[in-house]
């Protein structure tokens, strides 16, 4: 049986699509089984986030109505053989995702795949909570930002309560991603720190993205962040964090950026 | 800007952090068990409304929380000439 994953934060844009993308291409460049599938019914995105917008034929509402299978839907990543992508539907909404539909979709690809990886819309409504519902492991993406933490906080809450391991009285396992770290202007005072962030929300850290101008090539180009240039400082980071999730204990490092040796000391003048 | 003033700067960090602190505080004490809440201030005047006619203001269910335990408040105010509900 796979591990349900779910790739959530409640507030948009902190990177769900970009980390579960990198989580999930890592893990099938390991060699497991990775499905990734986007909960975020009528704003799909993680299709192009990994460039198989054009190849999306069914989606993971076809599925649920039955007007397609399982097998017809999956799409196989072309660079990475043992990942794979649902898609979510773009053009109906999320009212067309049932409890039950999502029950048996996420059944079938546990059967199937190591990780079932989704991909939660933002918000706090159907999507999101349908999202989490079958997970057995959470990761909370948040930027050292002040609403971004404040939304964080409200979904530990709905991962405590509103998940099928909650309601059976069982501990949802939370990890945090801190994503768009900047280590410079934390030090400066101006950026909440990583230890800011863990004091407030509680949760075990399972990785630092650092900001990364290699983050908006990959997804430029169509191509998770690990598969873009795998020794880009945030690629290196999604690799640990993917690791940490397989249940490897490593320390947690700052991954920065590689830089000149000029480079390095005017960058530090300039700081 | 003496050149002091440049480096001591007020970081902004720090406010985040407190900020950040006493609305968690706030939110997780008030939003945190909120629907066992409503359910239970729902049900406890269905209860009540069995016995009484009630006034929904004259009600007030408060929730503590605590690191160990939370504390559920009723406060009912009981008119002396309540009537048994038809």
């Amino acid at each position: 049986m796979g591990k349900v994953v779910v790739v959530t934060s409640g507030k948009g844009g902190v990177g769900k699509t970009t980390s579960s993308a990198a989580l999930g291409a890592a893990l099938a460049q390991n060699g497991d089984k990775v499905v990734v599938v986007d909960f975020d019914v009528g704003l799909r995105n993680l299709d192009l986030v990994m460039g198989a917008e054009r190849r999306v034929v069914y989606d993971l509402v076809n599925v649920i109505q039955g007007e397609a299978k399982l097998s017809q839907a999956l799409i196989r990543d072309k660079r990475v053989e043992t990942l794979y992508l649902l898609p979510a539907s773009q053009t109906r909404d999320k009212d067309n995702l049932t409890p039950e539909g999502v029950e048996k979709v996420i059944a079938a690809l546990q059967n199937a795949f190591d990780w079932v990886i989704c991909d939660s819309p933002a918000g706090i409504e159907r999507g999101a909570t349908l999202a989490m519902r079958h997970a057995d492991i959470a990761i909370v993406v948040t930027n050292p930002e002040v609403s971004s933490v404040r939304d964080s906080d409200r979904i530990i809450g709905l991962l405590d309560s509103k998940t099928l391991k909650a309601e059976n009285g069982e501990r949802m396992e939370k990890h945090l991603l801190l994503t768009r770290y900047d280590p410079l202007r934390a030090e400066r005072g101006d950026m909440l720190k990583v230890d800011d962030v863990l004091e407030i929300l509680s949760i075990p850290l399972m990785g630092i993205i650092p900001e990364s101008a290699d983050v908006l090539r990959a997804s430029n180009v169509g191509s998770p962040v690990t598969l873009a240039d795998n020794r880009s400082a945030p690629a290196l980071a999604y690799f640990d964090a993917a690791r940490r999730l397989k249940g490897e204990t490593l320390p947690i490092t700052i991954p920065g950026e590689k830089r000149s040796f000029l480079g390095k000391i005017f960058g530090r003048k300039a700081a | 800007m003496n050149l002091f003033g440049f480096f001591s700067r007020s970081q902004s960090a720090p406010a985040a952090r407190e900020r950040l602190q006493v609305l968690l505080a706030h939110e997780r004490a008030s939003a945190g068990d909120s629907d066992l809440v409503t359910k239970l201030r729902d049900e406890i005047l269905k209860a009540i409304s069995k016995h009484m006619q009630i006034d929904d203001e004259k009600v007030k269910v408060t929730m503590e929380r605590g690191a160990q335990v939370s504390t559920l408040a009723v406060d009912i105010e009981i008119p002396f000439d309540a009537k048994k509900a038809a």
